[in-house]
């Protein structure tokens, strides 16, 4: 490892540390920044009717002191990091007494299952699509690119929703919303698997649909750019064959989308919310959104919290990446 | 300038993005002069369905014309009864017992199926036998409605409408022939798309919430692309610790990522402060920092040219330099920014108050705001009305579909590498 290469790390780490500990702390503060008192709202639900007004101050501070509301803005930060570290990340305010450690376990394997592979599919068929169109032009690229510049602008709420119309309400060939009938036990059954395929395609095919079309517009215009390349004209000179040229241009037109799909993976719980939200599927996005609406700050801090780590180690890894593979990266940055 | 202009003008792209957004730009400043009405104002009860709307009253009141038109009887059987009654008719006729062959659902046996139910309808045979799927009182009731509906469109001819409280001497025959004009009708509504769950027209309310919406993705836009500029221009120029403290702002906006932010601030605002301005604002100050790393990076490769290091040498101040040396080689791509940003903030908002987290208002609608009664009012599953939420999202799509287009028409013709 060379010395520029080690300077060029630490000062990666350093800025990575810091922007770690603000992220914390916004994540901590943001949330409880937001109006109404979640406390007020529990007592409210739980008294009895006729309940004496000492008895509801009694449970206000039961409450308060069960969520550690009690104690001042510092302690209950020194409360947020301490369960964080032991992983529980304290008790839920709006389902409680469950945890919030409870909660996004029982959602975070839905969001990932429904995104991983979803995010993957229109990522690599996007740049198929792209790097065809830039590569045939002609007709193809005539009629590719308005279509997909068009679905690109479709919003995902949209495309969720117009494909919950045809499919679920009109053909009925697909259920309305969840993950699975709601009679159902999760298990590991062939007609529970079954069950859990026929409610993931639409939401699947809403996320991959709206991909394609922003992936394949990217590569195209990279790959066209690549093509037109000095580089590309010189090994054209140099009389090297179509076929090897055409590798490297995608390869260098590739880069970009790497870093697109390494953040969009990174990013993939705040993007979930949408399509989480229109299909009620029981994902991180669902907790999210249940939480926000019911000012329940340990969800939000702990969901957003998830989220600032995964994006971090999504751009922190690109970085590394980077400055391996892309010889530009390294010599604006080593030097 | 000039000849930009022309470039930019005879790439097609950027004419046809231009000639859709320009389109939807005038309809929504022309419109209100030829629908003045209110957009949010309720004028019916619930969804109704696009179409024209008659006054019955008006239409009564209208004078008539003799017009005798050969499908007019079984036009007015088919439209009595509904597709429900039908199958109710064939169900009960089946259980019955009374041959039922060859009949269905369709037109074409729709006088067929009604001779067979006035041979074999008994009101008294029903009540008595209690036949499976039509014992209780209810289901029989609804038997008898039918047959009620059915001998009353029988007699033809003989329709006779009375005004006031039933005088006799203000009645008048309405002729099964008898036909009234349009536009000789008083109250005629044109509903081009329908009415939402509220009432309201939504043609009306659907140029008003575009309205809104281009002014939200026009404040946000400007917002972003503004605070954008100056941090990747003071960041990319003066570098140093300078840059590091911004592009580590920037860093905390891209790891929380934009639109987790953009809910927790707007939610910290408080109910009364949600309004449209406040939504577009907060919108601009959490969507700048793409364009500010792009500025960034492209101010760092310009700082150390020819041209700025002599300005530089002249003692030229900071500002200077940047507004003569720096600006017009970036301007370009500022303007291809602010366009994506525009559509952006419009795109942003309809995701925030889809959620139920958008603007607070009930003075104008938006585009997500109309998206969310759609949702809450059952429009997609219950109700199964498309023009409540299908022209939104066409609108929404064709927005940003032209912006997008506006900006690929304007990379081609700054960036000579992209062209074809």
């Amino acid at each position: 490892m060379s010395k520029g290469m080690r300077k060029y790390f630490k000062k990666k780490i350093f800025w990575f540390v810091i922007t770690f500990i603000a992220a914390v702390i916004l994540n901590f503060i943001l949330p409880r920044l937001m109006p109404g008192d979640p406390v007020n709202a529990i007592v409210g639900k739980s008294v009895s009717p006729g309940a004496s007004q000492e008895q509801i101050q009694e449970q206000i501070a039961f409450y308060k002191q069960q969520f550690g509301l009690d104690k001042s803005i510092f302690g209950q930060f020194f409360d947020f990091v301490k369960n964080a570290v032991n992983g529980t990340f304290g008790v839920s305010y709006s389902q409680y007494p469950r945890t919030v450690s409870d909660i996004i376990g029982s959602g975070i394997w839905w969001t990932i299952a429904l995104q991983l592979p979803a995010i993957l599919v229109g990522w690599i068929l996007g740049n198929v699509l792209g790097a065809l169109a830039a590569y045939l032009r002609k007709a193809f690229d005539k009629v590719l690119m308005p279509v997909s510049l068009f679905f690109s602008a479709i919003p995902a709420f949209g495309m969720a929703v117009i494909l919950l119309v045809i499919f679920a309400v009109n053909l009925k060939v697909a259920p309305v919303n969840g993950a699975y009938d709601a009679g159902l036990i999760p298990k590991f059954t062939p007609s529970f698997i079954a069950n859990v395929i026929w409610h993931y395609q639409l939401p699947f095919w809403s996320i991959v649909l709206i991909s394609i079309g922003g992936q394949a517009v990217g590569m195209r215009s990279m790959s066209i750019y690549e093509l037109n390349a000095d580089y590309v004209k010189y090994a054209r000179f140099l009389g090297i064959k179509d076929r090897r040229i055409v590798r490297y241009v995608f390869r260098n037109a590739m880069l970009p989308q790497v870093t697109g799909l390494a953040m969009s993976i990174g990013s993939m719980v705040g993007g979930a919310l949408v399509a989480e939200t229109i299909f009620s599927y029981p994902g991180l996005g669902m907790a999210m959104y249940n939480a926000i609406v019911s000012s329940d700050y340990p969800v939000i801090s702990a969901t957003t919290l998830i989220i600032t780590i995964m994006v971090l180690l999504a751009s922190f890894t690109l970085d590394i990446i980077y400055a391996f593979i892309d010889p530009r990266v390294k010599a604006a940055q080593f030097d | 300038m000039k000849s930009t202009l022309r470039n930019i003008f005879h790439s097609p792209r950027f004419v046809v993005g231009f000639v859709i957004f320009m389109a939807m730009v005038l309809t929504v400043l022309i419109y209100p002069y030829f629908v003045p009405r209110d957009p949010l104002v309720s004028i019916g009860k619930g969804f109704l369905a696009p179409g024209t709307y008659l006054s019955v009253y008006d239409a009564n009141n209208t004078s008539t014309y003799r017009i005798d038109l050969p499908e007019a009887a079984a036009n007015r059987m088919g439209s009595l009864l509904t597709a429900e009654d039908r199958k109710t008719m064939l169900d009960f006729l089946t259980v019955m017992g009374a041959d039922t062959e060859g009949l269905d659902l369709s037109d074409d046996s729709v006088n067929d199926l009604i001779a067979l139910w006035k041979s074999s309808y008994d009101e008294e045979n029903v009540r008595t036998s209690k036949y499976e799927g039509f014992s209780t009182k209810a289901q029989r009731n609804k038997l008898k409605r039918l047959d009620t509906k059915l001998s009353g469109s029988d007699s033809a001819g003989a329709m006779t409408v009375v005004s006031g409280e039933g005088d006799a001497a203000e009645s008048r025959a309405v002729a099964d022939t008898d036909y009234v004009k349009v536009n000789e009708v008083a109250n005629a509504l044109n509903l081009p798309l329908g009415t939402d769950n509220f009432g309201r027209d939504m043609l009306t309310e659907l140029v008003s919430a575009t309205g809104t919406s281009l002014i939200i993705g026009l404040i946000a836009g400007t917002i972003a692309t503004l605070l954008g500029l100056l941090v990747g221009l003071l960041a990319g120029y003066v570098g140093g610790l300078l840059d590091d403290i911004l592009m580590f702002i920037a860093n905390i906006f891209t790891v929380i990522p934009g639109f987790v932010l953009l809910i927790l601030i707007y939610y910290s605002v408080g109910q009364e402060a949600r309004g449209v301005t406040t939504c577009a604002i907060v919108i601009g100050l959490t969507s700048w920092v793409w364009t500010a790393r792009s500025v960034r990076s492209q101010v760092i490769s310009l700082r150390n040219r020819d041209h700025v290091n002599l300005s530089k040498l002249s003692g030229h101040s900071l500002f200077r330099i940047i507004i003569t040396d720096i600006l017009p080689y970036i301007a370009s791509y500022v303007v291809m920014a602010f366009i994506l940003q525009v559509s952006s903030g419009i795109l942003a908002e309809a995701q925030l108050s889809l959620l139920g987290l958008g603007p607070k208002t009930t003075v104008v609608p938006t585009l997500g705001l109309m998206m969310n009664w759609a949702k809450l009012f059952g429009a997609y599953t219950s109700s199964n009305a498309w023009w409540a939420y299908f022209p939104v999202i066409l609108v929404i799509a064709l927005t940003s579909f032209s912006l997008n287009l506006m900006n690929t028409g304007l990379d081609q013709v700054f960036n000579p590498t992209l062209r074809d």
